[in-house]
């Protein structure tokens, strides 16, 4: 955070962040119990126990691993965002490439293609969806909201090229279940067993790989990253290309689990999966962040919810709730770092 | 370096897709295999036998879930059918997503599975995103009532649908009859011109024309106007500048109808071209009371949940179980006979006119 560089880089600063230097490593210490990540998982806790106070049927077997299910694609694509946004970069595009995703799916099982040609297919068609986002956002300097704004529009659009308004059903119960059924002597659902698989593999590479350190050094200072010698280009390029391969995945899983491929499935989604990303504690200018955090987030938002129905709170009041809880997760961290620096520097 | 990249990104995306494209070449499961491994159609729950005469039980928790909540049309049918439940002294409700996307509905099903409800309503947003869940509440015994908007028809017990395509077309017909007197030339101002609902109501119009009493009638034209308001407005135009003895216009679309009525409302046509089709109170409130329109059709939404909210209470009572022939009574609607498929129709379209129309807000 120190002003080693010119002030000429894409991320700047908004945030009065504490001076300490590596603000993207976890901060050891007195401030250690009050990073966010950890409230959210608190605060996951509080949830969990106050659904199992109120509604006999929340800690049930079958209602978690619906609501498991139901995170499911958020889940999958919270992965790539997350190493997105620890990059200051985001994707907006995400939720209209799952639905040309399923678009893809339904249109092509109609014309009589084979499952096991389709799947690999639509994932090429994301990875070549991120790629075009990459190389807007490296190649031509453009920033990645405004790009993949763009792109969130182009994509949707492609979808209902496709497929129209038409909605293309059953496909075969094997692979229908293979996006419902759950792990034989678990309630945890195929989807969700392979996204701890991913998070394992995304924890890993986020915050024990020279690659994550990478994001992180990115995300805090851009051009000090670059001259250090970090390909920031070239791993933002990855990024993007793989948030795409992750969505259509993600639209692949959707298509399946509702049985059902639109052109329109999806819509809104992107907006759910950054909300967990922030309520999990990653900082929206970049540089900070925990995949755990994301985690704990994601399942916040989808048990608080289920909560909320589960008690008959309406629809509009879960949305109030659910938009309190994202401009707390956004504020506490600031207001925490405004305190520490007054505690350290008193005001003259 | 980072010049290179981009290009030895996108070569290993074309080389990757080439091999998958090779790899699939080699077969493997497509719709018409699927089709023939399908499995059965998932066993209908014990199939219990109906008694008619049992009595409906008390206290029975049902919910509704509309396509959308706060939706004018749906709050109508749906606070009908929780008014219905009362009759019955059942524990009605409504919940629903704040949009109309086909997966919104799915959680809400989980839901009130979970809560343990006797039966589910449901207007749906996609006949089969919400039949899996749809299923799992069947299988803990939940009786399922579709309305307005089917499901898969092997994810519910009856559909009560608003109204038949037949009796819809006919009734069309002979409202304009009616005020015309059985006598000139008519037209019809569409949807678009493949919209199955609407080219189904147009055939069965043009048969009921056939019949003798509209020998003095002639449809000269079907106009379509693309369910959007300005072309059906020009297409009204139109038609009463290339027709000028035109009589009657039947426009069988709630976007045709009030845009028909607000051309004819302001031109030299008005008290003279008789207009009626389907559409909504509240689009034609002023039509009506400008006497644009005398009487236009749709069903009633109250009526709608009303019934539905018996066929529920009937189903969870034992008192029916969707097989075809069985009769429901539907309190002060009186009985209606389950069809084909598990599907009930709730009857003819319900005339609106100047009499009646401050009843409703829709």
């Amino acid at each position: 955070m120190s002003e080693t560089t010119s002030g000429a880089t894409s991320a700047q600063k908004a945030s009065p962040a504490p001076p300490a230097p590596g603000s993207g490593a976890s901060r050891r210490g007195a401030g250690h119990l009050l990073r966010w990540d950890v409230l959210v998982t608190a605060l996951l806790l509080v949830v969990f126990l106050g659904g199992s106070f109120t509604s006999p049927s929340f800690a049930s077997a079958g209602n978690l691993s619906f609501a498991l299910g139901d995170l499911g694609e958020i889940a999958l694509i919270a992965l790539a965002m997350t190493m997105l946004v620890v990059a200051a970069e985001v994707d907006l595009s995400v939720a209209s490439v799952l639905g040309l995703s399923s678009a893809l799916v339904g249109s092509l099982w109609d014309a009589g293609w084979a499952i096991e040609t389709i799947i690999p297919l639509v994932i090429v068609v994301g990875a070549v969806c991120g790629l075009v986002n990459g190389l807007l956002v490296t190649r031509l300097g453009l920033p990645s909201l405004a790009v993949t704004i763009g792109t969130m529009a182009l994509y949707r659009g492609l979808a209902y090229v496709v497929l129209g308004d038409r909605a293309i059903a059953e496909f075969p119960q094997q692979y229908a279940s293979l996006a419902v059924d759950d792990v034989p002597g678990t309630p945890i659902p195929y989807p969700v067993a392979l996204f701890v698989v991913l998070a394992v593999v995304t924890a890993v590479v986020l915050h024990s790989t020279g690659f994550g350190r990478s994001l992180f050094a990115i995300g805090s200072q851009e051009e000090a990253a670059f001259f250090a010698g970090i390909r920031v280009k070239r791993i933002k390029l990855v990024l993007f290309v793989l948030s795409g391969t992750i969505a259509a995945f993600a639209g692949v899983v959707f298509t399946l689990r509702y049985g059902s491929a639109r052109a329109d499935n999806g819509v809104g989604i992107e907006l759910a999966v950054i909300a967990a990303v922030l309520i999990g504690g990653v900082d929206f200018d970049g540089g900070k962040g925990t995949l755990g955090g994301v985690i704990a987030g994601v399942l916040l938002i989808g048990l608080l919810r289920n909560l909320l129905m589960l008690n008959d709170v309406t629809t509009e009041i879960q949305s109030v709730v659910t938009g309190l809880l994202l401009i707390v997760s956004v504020l506490t961290p600031r207001l925490a770092a405004v305190v520490r620096q007054r505690r350290r520097s008193p005001v003259p | 370096m980072v010049t290179k990249a981009p290009r030895r990104m996108a070569s290993a995306v074309v080389a990757a897709s080439l091999l998958v494209l090779g790899l699939a070449a080699c077969g493997g499961t497509t719709k018409d295999s699927a089709a023939s491994a399908a499995p059965a159609a998932p066993a209908s729950s014990a199939p219990a036998k109906a008694d008619p005469n049992a009595p409906i039980k008390e206290g029975l928790k049902i919910a509704f879930l509309p396509k959308q909540i706060n939706n004018p049309y749906e709050t109508i049918v749906d606070k009908a059918g929780i008014e219905a439940a009362a009759e019955y002294k059942g524990d009605a409700k409504e919940v629903g997503p704040s949009d109309a996307s086909a997966s919104s509905q799915v959680s809400y099903i989980n839901t009130l599975t979970q809560q343990g409800h006797d039966a589910i309503l449901i207007a749906a947003n996609d006949a089969n995103a919400v039949c899996g869940p749809l299923q799992q509440a069947r299988a803990k015994g939940i009786k399922i009532v579709s309305y307005d908007s089917d499901a898969s028809k092997d994810c519910r017990d009856i559909f009560i649908n608003q109204a038949n395509s037949e009796e819809i077309g006919r009734s069309q017909v002979k409202l304009l009859a009616d005020m015309i007197d059985h006598k000139g030339e008519i037209a019809i101002l569409s949807a678009t011109a493949n919209a199955t609902n609407q080219n189904t109501w147009i055939e069965f119009m043009k048969d009921e024309l056939t019949k003798p009493e509209y020998k003095d009638m002639k449809l000269v034209k079907v106009a379509y106007g693309d369910d959007d308001d300005q072309k059906s407005f020009q297409e009204t135009q139109g038609l009463l500048q290339a027709y000028p003895d035109l009589k009657g216009i039947i426009s069988p679309t709630t976007v045709g109808i009030s845009a028909a009525a607000r051309y004819i409302s302001g031109s030299k046509y008005k008290g003279k071209v008789v207009l009626t089709g389907l559409g909504t109170p509240n689009q034609m409130r002023q039509f009506v009371k400008d006497d644009t329109v005398q009487k236009f059709a749709l069903w009633n939404p109250k009526d709608l949940g009303y019934l539905a909210s018996y066929a529920a209470a009937a189903l969870a009572s034992g008192q029916i179980t969707g097989a075809e022939g069985e009769v429901l009574k539907a309190g002060k609607l009186g009985e209606r006979t389950i069809g084909k498929d598990g599907e009930i129709i709730l009857g003819p379209p319900f005339t609106f006119d100047a009499a009646n129309i401050d009843q409703f807000d829709f």
